[in-house]
């Protein structure tokens, strides 16, 4: 067995991405992420990376773009309030098609809002995350051998498809230690090369500019029609999802992150009572993934989204539903975490109305 | 059988620590572990606790509702978690600072006068790990082995000098007879 390691969320997160090869860090204070700068303040220095405070988030996001500008691995980290800060810089990032890590370890909101964990930033992660026509990447942990595994990856597919990646967490995950082991090191790290990259030409080549500016409204379409095409890739290729139970369930609950851990405890209390329910849980929610939702949809009585907001992915499981079976939601919200209990009686409740077989 | 462990007590008690200490024993045994802590406004005085579960299998809902060990060590945690023991739980209650019995025969308490032994014994600050000592004589959760390893993993290199002082704690929790 490979050695294990027990550490928080936050500091798993900083972790994987040293050893995904990112050698910036451009952040800015804030609860319940704060453990992530402060790893990554301490770690930097000695590998030869930059770690930087910046003055605010707003700050913080747009180094990410100069750094990224010039082919550098970097990330930024904040929660809620921050990210809403960041998302002017994230559109300019994606408007110039450039790669980053940006975590969210969401508390609740809206406003100043508290510091308990949330999933109400989801709207903001996969429909606006800046203005503009614009998608990007987002994963969403459940555990924290997840939250390293998915660093890595969202490292490496914000390089290839040269976009924005999210990680998107909680303040349970953040806070929450579990035993983890990270990936093989005998393997020598590469990173791809980044010919687009402003390093300066040497007089060899023309300048690479980046730029997110198109005075001329054609040529801002062709641009934005090009990342679309991009973005059509990446919805066929890098869903990601885990099913559990679902094949012979009449209920399924849909739930990502924290919220998909207690509902696995639901999911088992009424198998144990003989209620048949199973779980989808998406680890993109961009791309979400739609065609399991779809698929899954013909053979259910109906789905329950199950979400720490007042209801926002239950939006994308009625459009990939697209009226096959009812959608309900329940959820809690303001940093109150639900409890498998409260989630096996709704449900119950939507059992009991759904009613019919299918 | 799944160990779903609350800590509770004051910060600055050693709370979260020995919440760390029982997840490395579940890491060290192999087995699935989750530490959660609450976090928020707290501070020394202020009230603290954590979930610690550890399973054979997958770990669903990280937090700890209805425990079945339970380790409380002011008077607000044992109002606040000590009817949320599942029947055959345990609980093992500081006595020096919680001078209330549960009428409850469906677990089993010991009260064990931490606060205090840890003073007489010049071990300071460490009726934590007396109460950890004492939660596993009464249930057995894991090895002696196991729980000296983990307190070995979880005092920091550069407080080597206070691990003595952990070891001892143990030792004398773990023989304490209620």
């Amino acid at each position: 067995m490979s050695q294990q390691y027990m550490m928080k969320g936050n500091e798993a997160l900083a972790e994987a991405a040293l050893r995904a090869g990112c050698r910036y860090f451009f952040g800015y204070p804030i609860t319940p992420q704060t453990e992530l700068s402060a790893y990554m303040s301490k770690r930097m220095p000695k590998i030869g990376g930059t770690f930087l405070q910046a003055e605010s988030e707003i700050a913080a996001i747009n180094m990410v773009l100069g750094a990224s500008s010039v082919g550098a691995r970097v990330m930024t980290s904040s929660s809620s309030p921050g990210i809403s800060l960041k998302t002017e810089g994230i559109s300019y990032i994606a408007g110039s098609d450039l790669p980053c890590l940006i975590v969210n370890v969401q508390r609740g909101g809206p406003g100043l809002g508290g510091i308990q964990p949330s999933q109400a930033d989801y709207y903001q992660a996969t429909k606006a995350p800046g203005h503009g026509d614009l998608h990007i990447l987002v994963f969403a942990p459940a555990s924290i051998q997840e939250i390293v595994d998915l660093t890595g990856r969202a490292f490496d597919k914000a390089d290839h498809y040269r976009m924005p990646a999210m990680l998107l967490a909680d303040g349970a995950l953040g806070q929450m230690m579990e035993p983890i082991s990270f990936p093989d090191e005998s393997e020598e790290m590469k990173l791809p090369e980044k010919p687009w990259a402003a390093t300066g030409t040497e007089g060899k080549r023309k300048p690479n500019i980046i730029n997110s500016l198109y005075l001329n409204p054609n040529k801002l379409e062709d641009s934005v029609r090009a990342r679309f095409e991009r973005y059509e890739t990446i919805r066929k290729n890098e869903v990601l999802y885990e099913e559990m139970m679902t094949e012979d369930a009449d209920l399924v609950l849909v739930a990502y992150g924290i919220t998909s851990r207690i509902c696995k405890t639901a999911v088992k209390k009424a198998r144990a009572e003989g209620i048949k329910l199973g779980l989808i849980r998406p680890v993109t929610l961009w791309p979400f993934p739609e065609e399991v939702i779809s698929r899954t949809a013909e053979h259910v009585k109906a789905f329950l989204s199950v979400e720490m907001s007042m209801g926002q992915m239950v939006d994308d499981v009625r459009l990939a539903v697209n009226g096959k079976c009812p959608v309900r939601f329940f959820g809690r919200t303001g940093g109150v975490i639900p409890t498998p209990d409260e989630v096996f009686d709704a449900a119950k409740d939507v059992l009991a109305s759904a009613g019919g077989d299918k | 059988m799944d160990k779903n462990i609350v800590l509770a007590g004051f910060g600055g008690q050693g709370i979260l620590f020995a919440g760390k200490v029982l997840a490395y024993t579940g890491m060290i045994d192999e087995l699935h572990v989750s530490w959660l802590p609450s976090y928020g406004p707290e501070m020394r005085g202020g009230t603290a606790n954590c979930s610690v579960c550890i399973s054979e299998n997958e770990i669903g809902s990280p937090r700890v509702l209805d425990p079945n060990i339970l380790i409380v060590m002011n008077i607000q945690s044992y109002d606040r978690f000590i009817d949320t023991v599942v029947d055959g739980g345990a609980a093992v209650v500081n006595s020096t600072l919680i001078n209330k019995k549960t009428d409850n025969e469906k677990i089993r308490c010991v009260y064990i006068p931490a606060t205090e032994m840890a003073n007489d014994n010049n071990l300071q600050g460490l009726a934590n790990i007396i109460c950890l000592g004492a939660m596993l004589k009464q249930t057995g959760m894991t090895s002696y082995d196991s729980m000296e390893a983990a307190i070995k993993k979880c005092v920091p290199p550069s407080k080597a000098h206070l691990l003595d002082a952990n070891l001892k704690a143990l030792k004398l929790g773990y023989e304490f007879e209620g």
